[in-house]
């Protein structure tokens, strides 16, 4: 991998607001790199300022070794997809497409070829010559990703593109635009909020928040091994722990003891801490086993009783809410791996013990206490103390009081779209 | 079942009648014999001849003249200028722009008498002869607020990333603006400008407190003869070649219109 495009201490202010805060970034040749972050983080702006249309305060951003900082928007070799399309409503599809190439005076048969064969990759031969009224959300996109594409631009840059698409034709489009990547070979920049579309078409996620990058890495990385605890919540979903080291067993694992919690934690302890350092350790619902009776002993292993709250069926799996202490509740997820009538049920209020391998949580470099609002949790449901037998749907009611951690809801919507 | 209620036919009926009874009676008057239209005498195209032989009818056309001329050179100077000021409100946000967008507002509630006494008393303070000049002067003061609101609901419609794709794409600031920009919001232009036509040509409040010597227009042209009660039957038959023409001019856009692909 070629390191191709960087951004180096790159800052935008708007007021007194620091849109872009000393972005230092580096983007290889060839990959599709997503900018991941909650509306308002700054990923639009620093879009903008690749694209030429803000300028930085301070900073430089470099393609293939050249400084593009100060290129107008029409004399760099980037294009952009525009999340509202932007496409010239006078024009038709062929002339949308056309329209860079013509302002390059390129002989018309060289036009017309280059355009017949971006309609042929985006199958749109047979709208070539409707406007952009006529056209479906879908095809729109099309023709906007092949009006960018027909000048052969270093970077593709992609805003948001299937934010005002439906669901599954935004499942559609973010496959098609991983094999029209695949054809083209260009780099791609891709901007946006929803962590699913970034995990599905990115060889690079950073996640950004208030202009900061909080972390740059693989999908598998940024989910598995978040740095921060604002990464851990808003990719997925988590469970925060905050304890101290009491004791370094050997080399790989230590024990933390966790207040209002029973039972001292095995984790395993790659930051290499030592006694007495606190520590914020994440854990992903879906790195739990639930169980209705006690797992074996295992010294690796551990285990804590926990009490049923709150059930979502969610058909490949369920997702469980278990208090493990008082006002304390963690999200635990169980795969359908058997049809679901051969396992054995679990339902409200019944008594069941969680249980994860130590290797399984993750300490966090950074731990911010508001991260806990981006946590999905439900809200305390009603008739919890109805024994498991009679039970009724939880029904969520605006009287119920906070979750858990005694914090406000907070159900972030938009992070598990 | 309820029966449907009579009464939005009534009043459909009466709309029409009293726009259109005034109009049809002109056109029947200028054929008529009877001078003063208040019974039919007789078929004649006697008015029609009068209006090319007669002083009167000399009288009239040049007005006619004047008013066209005042109308064109008003529309251009409003459009220019009322185009600009929707730009300049468009894109900027601010305490000014909101005294600005006052200042194009108010033209549109002031009564026209107002905006003509005013005028007249400024041509006086600064000892400008009133004539064409200030007749297209006060035309264009009014007609620029119409213009502006205009290209203004044209522009709020319109997606401002669509200029950042074609600099995108490589355009120019000057392609931008005329390759993509004017295109999109001709029609707001081209309607503020018909508009400040027709506005500027049948306006008479205004003119009539700012014209001078040799620039009457056709209003008040038309207004003097009523007033001296003579050659109504020309004033009929020159009303009813403007509205041939005017008709002519809405079925030729009609048609236009249709020759062209739907949106």
């Amino acid at each position: 991998m070629e390191e191709f495009l960087k951004f180096d201490g790159v800052t935008k202010q708007f007021g007194h607001l620091k849109a872009v805060d000393d972005v230092t970034l580096t983007i290889n040749r060839g990959e599709i790199f997503s900018i991941l972050g909650p509306s308002g983080c700054g990923k639009t702006t620093l879009l903008r300022m690749l694209a030429g249309f803000e300028a930085p305060d301070t900073g430089r951003i470099l393609l293939a070794g050249e400084d593009i900082t100060d290129q107008a928007p029409n004399v760099r070799k980037i294009n952009t997809v525009f999340q509202t399309y932007a496409l010239f409503p006078h024009m038709t599809v062929r002339e949308n497409i056309a329209f860079g190439l013509k302002l390059r005076k390129l002989p018309k048969a060289t036009i017309d070829q280059e355009v017949d064969k971006m309609l042929a990759m985006i199958q749109m031969e047979a709208h070539a010559d409707k406007k952009p009224a006529q056209l479906s959300g879908g095809q729109k996109q099309r023709s906007a990703i092949a009006r960018a594409l027909v000048l052969k631009p270093s970077v593709l840059l992609l805003d948001e593109p299937l934010a005002a698409l439906d669901l599954k034709l935004r499942q559609r489009m973010s496959l098609e635009l991983s094999l029209i990547h695949d054809e083209v070979g260009i780099t791609f920049v891709y901007v946006t909020h929803d962590q699913n579309e970034a995990m599905s078409i990115s060889d690079h996620i950073a996640v950004m928040q208030n202009g900061k990058i909080e972390q740059v890495g693989t999908p598998a990385e940024i989910y598995e091994a978040p740095k921060s605890s604002f990464v851990a919540a808003f990719i997925g979903d988590t469970n925060f722990f905050d304890g101290t080291i009491t004791c370094v067993l050997d080399s790989e694992y230590c024990e933390v003891e966790v207040p209002d919690l029973s039972k001292k934690l095995i984790c395993f302890n790659d930051k290499k801490l030592v006694q007495g350092d606190s520590v914020h350790l994440s854990i992903r619902p879906e790195k739990f086993s639930i169980s209705l009776d006690r797992p074996a002993e295992n010294p690796r292993q551990n285990v804590l009783p926990a009490k049923v709250e709150d059930i979502v069926y969610q058909g490949d799996h369920t997702r469980y809410w278990v208090s493990i202490a008082e006002d304390w509740r963690v999200a635990v997820t169980r795969q359908h791996n058997r049809f679901l009538l051969d396992q054995r049920r679990i339902t409200w209020g019944d008594q069941v013990f969680i249980s994860w391998q130590a290797d399984d949580s993750f300490m966090l470099e950074q731990y911010r206490e508001k991260d806990e609002d981006l946590l999905q949790m439900p809200p305390q449901n009603v008739g919890e103390e109805v024994p498991g037998a009679a039970v009724t749907a939880p029904e969520p009611s605006d009287t119920s009081v906070a979750p858990a951690d005694g914090q406000a809801t907070g159900q972030e919507e938009a992070s598990q779209q | 079942m309820t029966r449907r209620s009579i009464f939005p036919a009534i009043v459909t009926w009466l709309v029409l009648f009293f726009f259109y009874v005034p109009i049809i009676l002109l056109v029947v008057n200028s054929f008529n014999l009877n001078s003063y239209g208040t019974a039919w005498k007789g078929f004649t195209l006697k008015w029609y001849t009068q209006l090319f032989v007669s002083d009167e009818g000399r009288a009239i056309w040049r007005s006619l003249y004047i008013t066209v001329v005042v109308g064109a050179l008003a529309t251009l100077g409003s459009t220019i200028l009322g185009t600009c000021a929707a730009f300049a409100l468009h894109r900027y946000k601010s305490t000014l722009q909101n005294i600005h967008y006052t200042l194009i507002y108010t033209p549109l509630v002031l009564p026209e008498i107002l905006i003509g006494i005013s005028l007249l008393i400024f041509f006086a303070s600064i000892h400008m002869p009133l004539g064409m000049t200030s007749i297209v002067l006060a035309h264009i003061t009014f007609c620029v607020s119409y213009v502006t609101l205009a290209v203004l609901s044209r522009l709020q419609d319109f997606d401002m990333s669509v200029l950042e794709a074609a600099r995108d794409l490589g355009a120019s600031n000057w392609t931008t603006t005329w390759k993509v920009l004017v295109p999109i919001i001709l029609p707001g232009i081209l309607a503020g400008a018909l508009l400040a036509f027709t506005l500027s040509i049948d306006d008479f409040v205004i003119t009539f407190l700012v014209n001078g010597p040799g620039s009457t227009t056709l209003p008040i042209q038309i207004q003097g003869m009523i007033k001296r009660g003579r050659s109504m039957p020309l004033i009929n038959s020159i009303s009813s070649i403007l509205l041939a023409i005017t008709f002519l001019a809405l079925l030729g856009s009609k048609l236009l219109m249709k020759t062209r692909p739907k949106k």
